[in-house]
């Protein structure tokens, strides 16, 4: 039950040496790195993080105002943990794992110091049932029962780190997190809760490779640029493009088991948005709240730097651990950038010798640490889960060549390019089609065709090529004017328009459009290409573009996005659009 | 107190002191000059032979044989209610000529941050009065929206037109501005000061002043001194409060001055790798808390140098601020005020404040349509450079016209006019009445049946 290594107990307290800022020196004490010690009279938690000679260098969560030297440090000698068990979900921690709305009974509004709060509710009984009998036997990471949490059944495992054996007592029953329910013959005790240090992935039986989509609802994510279950994505956007929205979608709509979002440094406000929007918000499929399969962790811009730079460990951390039962977890960090300030901020207290940028060298290896993180897995107790890694990079004046965003598409597998010029002219979501990239459409290939329409990957290619066409064609519309292209190259802009307006435009605040299954993005997508396959047949027969470009019944198109049961509209106006076309083609 | 005299080295602003008792970090430091006058300073770094004392003033007259009195507490800001009405240096000091001012309490000037599960959801819409701002770039109350600027254009009229006309549509609760001054002229203060006593505002405002010939350094407290006030009229007093923070560009020049002083590895263009958090720790204290009636609206206001919007000031700030309002060289060159380029400018929060219940359900769909085809209008007049009006069609003609007019009659309004968002919304929707109906894709047809005024009554009958 304890964390993974006990450390030898020696010298547990010291005093302080100097203060800087978040970053404090202490002597005295024989620590190990990464180690928390409390420091201070008002025992400010804080970990270990450079060791130089006598000099215990630590990094402080809390603000240090007022702190001296020749106050105690106490080491505890233990990880920056996290408590993993019943009453994770529709929780809202700060980074460090300590639930906000305790706080708020504890110290009132305004976040002050030295005070903690452990992560899980240790008063709360929890229904327990056993899924495995006396005589069993178990090993690390098998489960071994479970609690009705929400809607969501949490299910209770043998710690990755202890020895399997044989059960020989369990029961069921009403439990806290810290009642042992099971004993193993070897002498292990588990209850309902167990702890995992933050810094260590959890492990698995295997990684296995992403085929399955995991589905927004967001047309130009699953319909063009879609991300894996298990696969990592990356979202950078200057500001003001659009990028928050699009995560909160995807934290609404994406077809994850769990949801996990950490708000890393952002705004007090944006994270109120959420906090409020959560609880409110209907889970699609089950009808429920949505918060009841959330974890929510909000670090925003002015709560301690280190807390922010623990907040991204303590996010994953909880989504490995959903992902051990099984489950599908996507995980939201909004904003990398933040998490990489935050490091680049203790870095320069330790007067560490600085990268590009002023970043640590280190950078690039953490971030990829990060995003290795996620992925599909087969568990330790031999089912599948997968942690799917959404992460927002903020690049400083838009600039996509920094630090953060290079290193970042060095391993996301996924790549939406947030235009500020398109969310300037109201494109929403304002994801580039042309920057934007998925490297999952091959291993994603076979499921969209037998999930969809064996048609889906051919529709998705034509519209992808229409796109990229135009974009050649506005140079030429730049410089000569649309009037002066030919009369196919004409038909081919109005039907790339159709694509940006009627499918890739999605109404994130509309009722109907804000999600948007396969099934209605292949029709909508269908309907395109019917008008387009009637356009260019009546090119050729002679009726003019512009007979062509005002044919009535599609401008009825972009309507079908708001209605719920579209089917007959849709019919409807392809209808209309052959009879409209016919009467076109006798005409000429 | 104990005083030491153990200065070893002073360097710019700050002033290093060797061999003291245990000092706090963030601790009030006095220091007395030879004459017996005072200076302030913050401890910045302390351990056991070296603490490094950041000097709010300028160093001059400080040496070797200065005093240093630690205090022993961090700074604190007396805060009272008798403070609105009243001029304060940008230390905080009265330089009214009126008396010191009646400490009610005594606070932090830090400021602690709001538990994000304990702020409320900003909602209310606040009326501004201009067009560009209520109807494509709506405030809501706790919200902090900077005014990206330039120099030379007119930020400062823009800034007191919104403190005049700002209001919450049919509320009649009590409000105050708090206008802190970083660095700017005598003659700017001049002016905000003229129309806060022409306008009556004066009487429920507080000002701090920290003018350009004043230590640059002073400037790094001005603004915490004034969210501090901001924050005890707000969450104590119940008032609902705007702070005007003008030009956090010099703060943030005052930034990095001091982390060149203290050697440290510099990020962007020399400026400090921390300024993110520390002007988050500036902007994130606007807000609502649940459960108390006040609220803190900002509007700071940053002259962009160069007028370039990726410069590292602008950047982090639009990262942090929900939003921006970004005034245009362009449209002032053209003669219109006030010259807000709608295109870049965005509130993030206008969601939350706008539609049925706030403003007017058509809202959000005018804005889109009207932001659509103005940015298409925008995006044609390069080609008109190039190609001419006569090599368009007529859609795209229709377009460039429309933007025109946009600017000419939705942006363009007078300093004093003071339009209702009703007003905005309907303007909007007779511009749009210039385009054909079926180019109006981003509006429902119902909405349009409903305010369009070729299908309303009123426009039925004028048609």
């Amino acid at each position: 039950m304890e964390v993974k290594t006990e450390k030898p107990k020696s010298d547990t307290t010291g005093v302080l040496k100097r203060i800087a800022g978040p970053v404090v020196t202490a002597v005295g004490i024989d620590a190990h790195m990464y180690d928390v010690v409390k420091v201070g009279n008002e025992e400010l938690m804080g970990e270990v993080i450079k060791i130089q000679g006598e000099n215990i260098i630590i990094q402080v969560y809390e603000d240090t105002s007022g702190i001296r030297p020749g106050e105690p440090v106490i080491n505890t000698g233990l990880s920056l943990a996290v408590e993993l068990g019943p009453g994770l979900l529709t929780s809202i921690y700060d980074g460090i794992q300590r639930p906000l709305s305790v706080l708020v009974d504890k110290m009132g509004d305004f976040i002050q110091r030295g005070v903690s709060a452990p992560g899980l509710d240790h008063a709360k009984k929890w229904e327990f049932k056993p899924l495995v009998k006396e005589g069993a036997s178990v090993g690390p990471g098998s489960i071994i029962g479970e609690v009705q949490e929400t809607n969501i059944v949490h299910r209770i495992m043998v710690p990755p780190n202890v020895k399997g054996g044989v059960v020989k007592s369990i029961k069921a029953g009403s439990f806290t997190v810290d009642e042992v329910v099971c004993t193993l013959d070897n002498g292990v005790q588990i209850s309902l809760m167990q702890k995992w240090p933050v810094r260590v992935p959890r492990p698995v039986n295997e990684k296995m490779n992403p085929t399955v989509p995991l589905i927004t609802g967001q047309r130009i994510l699953d319909g063009l640029f879609p991300i894996a279950k298990g696969g990592t994505a990356a979202i950078p956007g200057p500001f003001g493009s659009g990028k928050t929205v699009t995560q909160q979608q995807l934290a609404k709509w994406s077809d994850a088991e769990i949801v996990v979002y950490i708000g890393c440094g952002e705004r007090g406000n944006e994270m109120t948005e959420v906090l409020t929007e959560f609880p409110e918000l209907e889970d699609p499929k089950s009808g429920k709240p949505l918060m009841e399969r959330t974890v929510l962790i909000a670090n925003t811009s002015n709560m301690p730097v280190a807390a922010r730079e623990a907040s991204v460990y303590t996010g994953i951390t909880i989504a490995e651990y959903f992902r051990d039962m099984g489950y599908d977890v996507s995980l939201m960090a909004d904003s990398t950038s933040r998490w990489a300030e935050a490091m680049r901020e203790i870095s320069s207290r330790l007067e560490e010798m600085p990268g590009e940028e002023g970043y640590p060298a280190y950078l690039a290896a953490r971030l990829s640490e990060f995003y290795e993180r996620a992925g599909r897995v087969m568990t330790l107790s031999g089912s599948m889960g997968s942690v799917s890694v959404i992460g927002a990079v903020s690049p400083p004046g838009g600039d996509f060549s920094e630090p953060v965003t290079q290193n970042t598409l060095r391993i996301v597998k996924v790549f939406w390019a947030l235009d500020a010029k398109l969310s300037q002219r109201r494109h929403f979501p304002a994801i580039n089609w042309l920057n934007s990239y998925s490297l999952y459409l091959d291993s994603l290939h076979d499921w969209y065709d037998k999930e969809v329409s064996p048609e889906w990957n051919t529709i998705r290619s034509w519209a992808m090529e229409i796109l990229q066409k135009e974009a050649e064609l506005q140079e030429i519309v730049q410089l000569v004017g649309s009037d002066a292209l030919p009369e196919a190259e004409q038909i081919t802009i109005e039907v790339a328009r159709m694509i940006r307006e009627i499918f890739l435009q999605q109404n994130a605040y509309d009722a109907v459009d804000t999600f948007c299954d396969m099934k209605k993005q292949y029709d909508m997508m269908k309907a395109i290409r019917q008008y387009s396959d009637l356009a260019y047949a009546a090119q050729s027969a002679g009726v003019t573009p512009q007979q062509i470009i005002s044919v009535k019944s599609k401008n009825d198109l972009p309507q079908i996005k708001f209605i719920k049961d579209y089917k007959p509209s849709l019919d409807k106006i392809q209808a209309e659009m052959d009879a409209e076309f016919n009467a076109l083609r006798s005409a000429a | 107190m104990k005083e030491y005299r153990t200065i070893t080295q002073i360097a710019g602003p700050l002033v290093f002191v060797e061999k003291t008792e245990p000092v706090g970090y963030g601790e009030l430091v006095n220091i007395v000059l030879f004459d017996g006058s005072t200076k302030r300073g913050q401890v910045l770094d302390t351990s056991d032979e070296l603490v490094v004392v950041q000097v709010f003033e300028t160093t001059a007259g400080i040496g070797k044989d200065s005093g240093i009195r630690f205090t022993g507490e961090t700074i604190k800001m007396p805060v009272g209610r008798d403070m609105l009405g009243r001029i304060l240096s940008g230390g905080g000091k009265p330089i009214d000529g009126g008396p010191e001012i009646v400490p009610e309490k005594r606070l932090d000037i830090t400021g602690a941050a709001i538990n994000p599960y304990a702020r409320g959801s900003p909602n209310d819409f606040i009326q501004t009065g201009i067009s560009t701002i209520d109807g494509t770039n709506t405030l809501v109350r706790g919200q902090k929206l900077p005014i990206f600027s330039g120099a030379g254009l007119p930020h400062n009229q823009i800034a007191l037109q919104i403190a005049r006309q700002s209001k919450v549509p049919g509320s009649k609760e009590a409000f105050a501005v708090v206008f802190a001054a970083m660095g700017i002229t005598k003659e700017e203060a001049n002016y905000f000061m003229q129309d806060f006593e022409r306008t009556g505002a004066l009487e429920r405002a507080v000002v701090f002043l920290n003018l350009a010939d004043d230590p640059a350094v002073e400037r790094i407290i001005t603004p915490r001194l004034a969210l501090t006030t901001a924050e005890y009229l707000a969450f104590d007093l119940g008032m609902h409060v705007l702070v005007i923070l003008t030009d956090m560009t010099n703060y943030c020049e005052a930034l990095r001055q001091i982390g060149a002083a203290r050697e440290e590895v510099p990020g962007r263009r020399g400026y400090p790798g921390y300024m993110y958090t520390d002007l988050a720790g500036i902007y994130e204290r606007a807000g609502i808390v649940k459960g108390k009636k006040g609220s803190i609206t900002q509007f700071p206001i940053l002259t962009m140098p160069g007028d370039d919007i990726t410069h590292p000031i602008p950047d982090l700030t639009g990262y942090i601020t929900e939003g921006q309002i970004v005034v245009s060289r362009e449209l002032h060159r053209k003669g219109i005020y006030p010259p807000i380029n709608v295109l870049p400018s965005l509130s993030r929060l206008m969601n939350l404040g706008i539609g049925t219940g706030h403003t007017r359900e058509d809202h959000k769909k005018v804005s889109d349509q009207m932001y659509a085809a103005y940015a298409e209008g925008n995006d044609l007049r390069g080609l008109v450079a190039i190609v001419g009006k006569d090599a368009l069609s007529e859609r795209d003609r229709m377009f460039l016209e429309f933007a025109d007019i946009f600017e000419n009659r939705f942006v363009r309004q007078g300093y004093n006019e003071d339009r209702t968002i009703e007003d905005t919304l309907n303007l909007g929707w007779n511009l749009l009445a210039t385009l054909p109906v079926e180019q109006l894709v981003r509006i429902d047809r119902d909405l349009i049946n409903k305010y369009h005024p070729k299908f309303t009554k009123a426009g039925k009958a004028e048609g």
